[in-house]
């Protein structure tokens, strides 16, 4: 079972959700669980669970290499490129790869045969054990854009299993990244805070996942007894809130050191329990 | 001569958009501009009212026409994004728009067509005006996105005669930052007293230093954890950056956002607000002062 | 030869732009006839990535020999470069005085990129 952890806007608990979920699965419900941080321009996860970290994966891409002396300068590889991975200027074809793609159109189009391909390294996949979870995160090298075929690379590297229950830690937002991350999940849980801002965004999120066709529920964090905007939402809406974290500044001061909320504060294993309990019934 | 403000962070929720909306009500003579697209916020406490809309168009997406379509099975074998479907149908949100289908289809099935992802909109405000963007679902901001808004927003000023923008930027440190920064005249950086937010700040620090454009440093619920702010504002003092001021934790910010407000017009006597109100006078003393 | 020049307007009284892959306009500068002509540089970029290169390919094209500008990324000054084109620099003037200067031997050369490109 594959379980993302998605928000519409960034800093509203994603990562604590999906690590305090991690924990409450392993200590307080004796079951397997590896945590896939997706977030790989900031992951976080690691910050928390504190792993060691065996030998990470080197992660590539495809980019085109020009042979010169096949090259006529024809410019058809510039012409067809849509990312404006290739110039073509005065005799000479100039070679982008931060911006390539890796469609291959370059390759087909070119009619001496003067493209080849070759790898480029844009991150790595680290994976170990911190606080007895399995945890597998990407990162992406400084100065690359390119975050999808990471967060495939990452997903890939650990498959679900029948005896393990698996989380995902998605990057914040609705773009192409976000979707990488949460597709082939059985189940979606967004992550908001009761603002207007959290408000607003996750209406984004619930968007993007009615377009996936997910089954999903929305945790609110940092809930407040006199304020329920998201939880008027949902029930509008139809969606169930699953998870009420509340607005308590101890949990912020145990963030802001790297600490668990379970850790910290056992008492909310409650919370966390009737996640697990409202996703397993769902899907069974 | 219009000064451009953009404020940043590292990462997302660090309390920016609120932040901004503050200072907006704090700054005279501005235009606002909404960069940060993936999380339009700013217009929840501002109420705009529209009044003009442009559409954005961005890439390209392909579409088979099946018609023409004769099942050949070339795109499918091109495809490297799993974008088409055993039906010959093109899945919008895997395709990423190279165009390799709609170049080999020998039957010229497939129409190559660019992409309206979003608007982008201009608005009036008890602020001032204010230039702001929506994206459609798995469109993703852009260094063209931002390009657009700034644009628009310093076209605004110059035909009001105003000469502040204040620029509401994109989280992160990728294109899009760089796109809301560069020519700009001034960066604030909103980061937290916790362990992410120092490391986004070192690199919001090297991208500032990059672009040769003043960074100043506003550190957010700065007594959360006060051996952190004080970690951050020995950084800062290493790498010789200004910090404008520390905002403390307060429920009036939050409080604020709930009732549409900004933090000024909330409860402009609230703790956070008298620290912003002496960053705004900070940066009113600063303005003439920044280069172009 | 051409001069191109970004620019935030049309006229020869326009603020220079320090943006380069994403200047709004281009003011080519005939320097052996005085004429200029300008082209509107935001239609040119279809893509939401690569403005520096698109836009330096448009340039070339446009038959410029050199760029007067505020900043250039590795991107931008490989491909100018590799075209044998000049890059001034220059910050708060407006195109005629850049050009002027240009002509008096006071703008900076660069022969490397002033700023990188990609930042995650």
């Amino acid at each position: 079972m594959r379980i993302a952890i998605a928000s519409g806007k960034g800093g509203t608990g994603k990562t604590t959700v999906a690590t305090n979920l991690a924990f409450y699965l392993k200590h307080f419900d004796n079951t397997d669980v590896t945590l896939i941080d997706c977030d790989v321009e900031e992951p976080n996860s690691h910050i928390f669970l504190r792993p060691d970290c065996q030998e990470p994966k080197v992660i590539t891409v495809p980019v085109p290499v020009v042979q010169e002396d096949l090259c006529t300068a024809c410019g058809k590889c510039a012409e067809i490129c849509q990312f404006n991975a290739i110039a073509c200027v005065k005799e000479k074809v100039l070679i982008f790869p931060e911006l390539c793609h890796g469609c291959g159109g370059c390759l087909l189009v070119c009619p001496t045969g003067a493209i080849t391909e070759k790898q480029r390294e844009i991150g790595v996949v680290e994976n170990g054990k911190g606080k007895e979870i399995k945890l597998v995160y990407g990162r992406l090298h400084v100065g690359e854009a390119m975050s999808p075929p990471l967060i495939r690379a990452a997903k890939e590297f650990s498959p679900v299993t029948a005896d393990e229950i698996q989380l995902i830690d998605c990057p914040p937002g609705t773009s192409c990244p976000v979707i990488t991350a949460v597709s082939e999940s059985d189940f979606v849980l967004l992550v908001t805070e009761p603002t207007p801002f959290g408000l607003n965004d996750l209406k984004l999120a619930v968007e993007m996942v009615r377009i996936l066709d997910i089954p999903f529920a929305v945790g609110i964090n940092r809930s407040t007894a006199d304020n329920n905007i998201v939880q008027d939402y949902c029930r509008t809406e139809g969606i169930p809130v699953i998870l009420n974290i509340p607005h308590d500044r101890r949990i912020a001061e145990a963030y802001s050191t790297g600490k668990l909320i379970l850790e910290s504060l056992p008492e909310y294993h409650e919370q966390f329990s009737q996640v697990l309990g409202y996703i397993k019934g769902v899907l069974s | 001569m219009i000064k451009e403000l953009v404020v940043i962070s590292g990462k997302g929720g660090t309390g920016k958009t609120s932040i901004v909306a503050a200072l907006a009500n704090l700054l005279n003579n501005k235009v606002l501009a909404d960069c940060d697209v993936d999380a339009a916020d700013l217009h929840l406490v501002l109420n705009p009212t529209l009044t003009e809309q442009e559409e954005f168009w961005s890439g390209k997406s392909a579409s088979i026409n099946s018609d023409k379509c004769t099942r050949c099975g070339k795109c499918l074998e091109l495809c490297r994004y799993g974008a088409i479907s055993k039906n010959f149908v093109i899945d919008k949100v895997a395709c990423e728009g190279c165009g390799v289908c709609y170049y080999f289809c020998p039957a010229e099935a497939i129409d190559f067509t660019e992409n309206m992802c979003g608007h982008m909109y201009v608005s009036t405000t008890s602020q001032g005006p204010m230039v702001h963007a929506r994206l459609g679902i798995a469109e993703e901001n852009s260094g063209k996105l931002v390009t657009m808004v700034r644009n628009k927003a310093r076209e605004i000023a110059e035909e009001k005669g105003l000469d502040t923008i204040l620029i509401d930027g994109p989280p992160g440190i990728g294109c899009p930052v760089i796109a809301s920064i560069t020519g700009a005249n001034f960066v604030i950086a909103i980061t937290e007293p916790t362990l992410s937010g120092i490391h986004d700040l070192e690199r919001v620090a090297g991208l500032a230093k990059h672009f040769d454009i003043p960074l100043s440093v506003i550190i957010n619920k700065s007594d959360i954890n006060k051996e952190m702010s004080q970690h951050i504002k020995d950084k800062c003092n290493e790498m010789k950056i200004n910090v404008l001021g520390e905002i403390p934790y307060d429920e009036a910010i939050t409080k604020a956002q709930i009732q549409g407000l900004d933090l000024i017009r909330y409860n402009s006597a609230s703790p956070a607000a008298e620290v912003l109100k002496n960053i705004a006078s900070d940066i009113k003393d600063l303005l003439p002062f920044l280069k172009e | 030869m051409k001069i191109a020049i970004s620019s935030k307007g049309n006229t020869l009284e326009s603020a220079t732009d320090p943006r380069f892959g994403r200047a709004q306009q281009f003011i080519i500068y005939d320097l052996d006839n005085g004429t200029h002509s300008t082209f509107n540089n935001t239609q040119n970029l279809t893509s939401s990535h690569g403005a520096g290169i698109q836009t330096a390919q448009n340039i070339i094209n446009a038959g410029a020999d050199l760029v007067i500008t505020g900043n250039v990324g590795p991107n931008a000054f490989n491909v100018l470069n590799s075209a044998g084109v000049k890059i001034y620099l220059t910050s708060g003037l407006t195109v005629q005085e850049a050009i002027e200067k240009y002509k008096k031997g006071e703008l900076e050369n660069v022969s490397s990129n002033t700023v990188e490109g990609h930042w995650v």
